[in-house]
């Protein structure tokens, strides 16, 4: 009983020796293996040494036989252990590091000197700042994270986890910063200065400390100008028809919104060197995969090719070269889903990652998807929306590259969750209509998008499932896991929270004015007086002006 | 059953006489057919009377101690009155440690007719598993074979699944055209009349040479040369020679290594090797003859036929001690023949039965046995290497097939090892040419094979001088299939590995004998019932 743990990898060695189908053997030698890494016990000290026997290894196993899956397991977890980052690190942020930030006043509106990328509508005097780490990390505070500006003198800064259930940990972390009280005088600019890593606290879900120690700055001004009260959001019903949206023609002095902060932020010359082994690795992998599928035509070794294209590309640098294989991978994808149509949702899910990372991946083509929202085309300070519709997404991703989006098109998908969205903290319209959500549950990610004013869900499922499978995320009054959010306002509507209860536990906290929901098979009068009670600022419902 | 002793004169008269003079049928030699023949008339209620020149059981399939096999050779090499036209020829035997070897007198098995192994599916393994005659055997797995490859070098041939995964000389896309090779043979195999023809292999394909379809299904040259020779066992050069092996035949090959794997949970491989020789076979089924009342008679030769002075048909036999016994039906030893019939015998028979020795001859095969002291693998003893056609010298048509055996399987002590090596050939000088050829290769084999432990040898017994190579027999054996007229004539140790064809011949023979009797019917006695379901396997 009393075996060490090199015995027992040897035992795991000798086991699929006699027989590589041996799947447990297999899932063994990764546990073996992790311990050994974790435990830097002698032999098994860098990745960079263990790593190459065992995926030529396991390359055996794969070549003799690619229709048994084994080996497989066994590759997906090496190649989890060659791209995986041990600690956690910043991806990205809003504003972004460098930026200069302007702030609009409620009722003002005089954006022609600047670019509507760095334009920011205020309704409240606060506004957020956005971390994302490549991974879910807990202790985000204000003793790990300092925050430098006249901005926020005296008091600490409450920082709050985006993430869909209760936890301590997000890969999203929030922070609302105040605009200093009274008439400050416009031309004002207020440095501000967020550094982190300095000290230890920030610690990922398998234990690992953020320890890349990072500093970035931007600038936010103020504009209050009183006059032209025209179209401040919130103040006219949003059209989201086609003629409402005009070419944006990108003026020279437009800044990228989007930077990786995560290319920036290895510096490490030890990380560097590990870094190169792990390029090297991934590339040695494309090929012996590319070789095996110019011989035989094989599922499973599609869809590794198509992740170690992902990872290659996520990987490469200098990022000149960057996603230069997506249209393989997408084209992977597309195979895929007529090869194996058992799988159809998973590679379908995959294949709207990998676009929206390729549109994602450069401002121009960002760009190429940004549109001036206006109801008189003469008008042109009016705000930026990112329509991605039509694109047949399923899933939603790279919320890094669109922490700066306020106005979002995601109408004519087949998007069932919107799981991730919650990043968006800038969001104040979003159109989902014509998609397949099944029910009010897989809208939760809005629940903490307190911007949000104009919400578009029409032409979905809500409703129409009578089993809605997501039920169990979110909390209920039948379950006692967050009673405390439910003992006030409870008297109020009483009987329509029995019938509407999960309408109400996603919308009640927020402040919409619009609203449209019309095409969903819950719709009826009652439910809709229920929504005038639940949402009392609403001003437009599927259209008609409330009074 | 005490066959193996080394008395090897003619018997000593006087001859008990045996009791009753008539039986259904005599069996003279106590081959692997003969034996089996004996074995199943026995079982199927017939009187039989088996008779055996030889001091020992076995014939030309026996497993000789060094002395016995030098005189067998020499005594069926030399024309002589009793045996005008003998089975081989060219036998060379060198000692090159007699001290050392007379020190072991009892201590070797040599087969006379190897190298043979059995195959875990194979029919010599379902006949014993049917007459029992698996009970008196015990078996041993051949760890491993390996082939000559085109820089001198044994290379491990990869035969199954796991080989493949193992093997480190294939290189990962050669690894996966065999293994889509191997299921692709299985897919051929296992659904008959399935719906999904694509998985067959098509009629065209299988009437073609099994070389070309190898190259159809793009398998690179190395792996061709294995799938024909190591694992096809193909005796002839594919590319050139007119002996070409169908597609057919190379899949049916392919089938029984395929479901020989496995076949037995303690065999390693496809192959197996009786322990004590594979001279146990033949004695194994004498046994189970014994069991059902066959009577046995060794070191009895049989001077003349008796003959129906009427008819001139065959009507029993002289033996040596003067006794006439009478038969319905003889079946001989193929290199039996009988010295000048009786005097007023009818000179009919005597041709018929001319015609029964040697004259069909289908060709020769070249024999060798090696002693030596050191293994062609360091950390092997037991296996199959393989020099396939053009490997040793350019004209080089057929396949060398070798066998290393060692101490663990007592057919030598412990410490040594026995290599038995053969080729087909058409004649003589061809033959001495192909055992020369694969004698040298397996002489420089042993150097370069012992090179690495060569210190830890010099420590231990301090003689650097010692030869590795102790002693050696090189032979051509003639080959003649079976005969049937109104006496039956046994087929002579093919060239084979195995002893399937020589088997296959063997039941035709016995249908022609008895059309209306089942080899070995299903018995439901309680002695075969118990454990018949599987071999005694060593591991």
């Amino acid at each position: 009983m009393n075996r060490s743990e090199e015995d027992e990898l040897k035992y795991t060695e000798d086991m699929i020796c006699n027989n590589f189908s041996n799947y447990s053997a297999w899932h063994n030698r990764s546990l073996l293996l992790s311990n050994l890494l974790k435990r830097k016990v002698e032999g098994f000290v860098s990745k960079e040494k263990v790593l190459p026997d065992e995926y030529e290894f396991v390359h055996q196993a794969i070549f003799t036989d690619p229709d048994d899956q084994s080996g497989w397991f066994y590759h997906l977890w090496l190649l989890d252990q060659t791209v995986r980052v041990d600690s956690p690190q910043l991806v990205s942020s809003w504003p972004t590091p460098g930026s200069d930030l302007i702030l609009l006043g409620d009722r003002c509106l005089d954006g022609c000197a600047s670019s509507p990328f760095t334009r920011f509508y205020l309704d409240s005097r606060t506004f957020p700042l956005v971390l994302y780490f490549n991974q879910s990390v807990e202790g985000v505070n204000s003793s790990t994270i300092t925050v430098d500006s006249e901005l926020n003198t005296n008091k600490d800064l409450v920082w709050k986890p985006l993430s869909s259930c209760n936890s301590k940990a997000a890969q999203v972390w929030v922070t609302q910063l105040n605009l200093p009280d009274g008439n400050t005088h416009s031309s004002k600019v207020f440095p501000v200065e967020v550094s982190l890593g300095h000290s230890q606290g920030i610690i990922s879900s398998s234990g690992f400390h953020y320890s890349n120690p990072f500093c970035f700055a931007f600038r936010v001004s103020l504009q209050l100008v009183e006059t032209q009260p025209v179209e401040g959001l919130g103040k006219e019903i949003i059209s989201w028809r086609d003629e409402s949206f005009h070419n944006y023609n990108a003026h020279s002095q437009d800044s990228s919104p989007i930077s990786s902060l995560y290319q920036l932020s290895i510096k490490n010359d030890n990380e560097l060197t590990d870094f190169e082994w792990r390029a090297a690795t991934i590339a040695k992998e494309i090929d012996h995969f590319r070789e095996l599928l110019s011989l035989i035509n094989c599922k499973i070794g599609k869809l590794t090719l198509a992740r170690l294209l992902m990872a290659h590309d996520a990987m490469t640098c200098p990022p000149a070269n960057k996603f230069s294989h997506s249209e393989e991978v997408l084209e992977l994808y597309n195979d895929l889903m007529r090869l194996d149509p058992m799988h159809v949702q998973y590679y379908k899910d995959q294949h709207s990652l990998v676009l929206l990372q390729q549109v994602t991946s450069s401002w121009e083509s960002l760009l190429s998807r940004c549109f001036h929202y206006s109801n008189s085309p003469s008008n042109r300070g009016s705000p930026m929306c990112l329509q991605l519709k039509n694109l047949s997404l399923s899933r939603l991703g790279s919320f890094d590259k669109l922490l700066w989006v306020q106005m979002l098109d995601l109408s004519h998908n087949e998007l069932r969750s919107i799981e991730g969205l919650e990043a968006l903290q800038l969001l104040s319209c979003l159109n989902l209509s014509n998609n397949i959500l099944g029910s009010f549950t897989a809208l939760e990610p809005i629940r903490q998008l307190k911007s949000l004013r104009a919400l578009n869900i029409s032409y979905n499922e809500i409703g129409a499932h009578s089993i809605d499978t997501t039920k169990y995320l979110c909390s209920s009054p039948l379950s006692h896991s967050v009673g405390s959010e439910w003992n006030h306002g409870q008297t109020v509507i009483d009987d329509d929270i029995k019938s509407y209860w999960e309408a109400y536990f996603i919308l009640k906290g927020l402040n919409l004015t619009q609203f449209d929901i019309v095409g969903n098979a819950i719709v009826n009068e009652k439910f809709k007086s229920f929504l005038i009670k639940v949402l009392p600022g609403l001003k437009w419902l599927d259209g008609e002006q409330l009074h | 059953m005490t066959g193996n002793e080394s008395e090897s004169e003619l018997p000593v008269p006087p001859y008990p006489p045996i009791e009753p003079t008539a039986f259904d049928l005599i069996v003279i030699g106590t081959g692997l057919p003969e034996s089996v023949i004996s074995a199943a008339a026995s079982a199927s209620g017939k009187s039989v009377l088996h008779l055996d020149p030889n001091p020992f059981y076995g014939s030309h399939f026996s497993s000789l101690s060094i002395a016995d096999l030098t005189h067998f050779l020499n005594s069926h090499s030399t024309p002589s009155s009793v045996c005008p036209d003998p089975l081989y020829s060219d036998v060379e035997i060198s000692n090159y440690a007699p001290r050392l070897l007379s020190q072991h007198p009892r201590n070797f098995n040599l087969d006379v007719s190897g190298p043979r192994v059995l195959f875990c599916a194979d029919h010599a393994v379902d006949l014993m598993l049917k007459s029992g005659a698996s009970h008196y055997l015990e078996f041993k797995s051949i760890d491993a074979t390996f082939m000559l490859d085109a820089d001198a070098k044994l290379c491990s041939v990869p035969d199954s699944r796991a080989a493949i995964f193992k093997d480190k000389s294939l290189g990962l896309m050669e690894k996966n055209q065999l293994m889509r090779f191997f299921k692709l043979v299985q897919g051929h195999l296992s659904l008959d009349e399935s719906k999904e023809n694509n998985l067959r292999i098509s009629e065209e394909d299988l009437d073609s040479p099994f070389a070309d379809f190898l190259t159809k299904m793009k398998l690179p040259s190395k792996i061709k040369s294995i799938v024909l020779y190591a694992i096809g066992m193909a005796d002839y050069d594919q590319e050139v020679s007119e002996y070409v092996l169908k597609t057919r035949d190379g899949i049916n090959q392919l089938a029984l290594y395929n479901s020989s794997i496995g076949r037995f949970q303690n065999a390693l491989g496809a192959l197996i090797y009786p322990i004590y020789g594979q001279g146990e076979l033949p004695q194994g089924f004498c046994r189970r003859a014994a069991v059902k009342g066959c009577l046995y008679v060794l070191r009895m030769p049989v001077i003349s036929l008796l003959t129906d002075q009427n008819s001139g048909s065959y009507k029993g036999v002289r033996l040596a001690s003067g006794q006439d016994i009478f038969s319905h039906k003889l079946v001989l030893d193929p290199s039996f023949t009988v010295p000048g019939s009786l005097a007023s015998s009818h000179q009919q028979l005597q041709e018929s039965f001319q015609a029964f020795s040697l004259s069909d001859n289908k060709g020769k095969v070249a024999r060798g046995i090696c002693i030596t002291r050191s293994s062609l693998k360091p950390d092997l003893s037991n296996f199959l290497v393989i020099f396939p056609p053009r490997s040793l010298f350019p004209e080089q048509v057929t396949s060398i097939r070798v066998l290393q055996l060692g101490g663990n399987l007592a057919v030598c002590p412990l410490g040594m090892f026995v290599l038995y090596f053969s080729a087909l050939c058409d004649e003589v000088n061809q033959g001495k040419k192909l055992l020369h050829a694969a004698l040298s290769a397996l002489e420089k084999l042993l150097v370069t094979g012992t090179a690495g432990n060569s210190s830890t040898a010099q420590s231990e017994d301090m003689e650097e001088a010692k030869p590795t190579l102790l002693w050696s027999a090189l032979y051509i054996q003639d080959l003649s299939l079976g005969q049937f007229g109104s006496i039956i004539s046994t087929p002579t140790p093919d060239g084979n590995l195995n002893y399937n064809d020589l088997l296959d011949a063997t039941e035709k023979l016995y249908w022609k004998l008895y059309p209306n009797e089942e080899l070995f019917p299903e018995t439901t006695s309680p002695e075969n019932s118990e454990d018949d379901a599987g071999l005694t396997l060593e591991s």
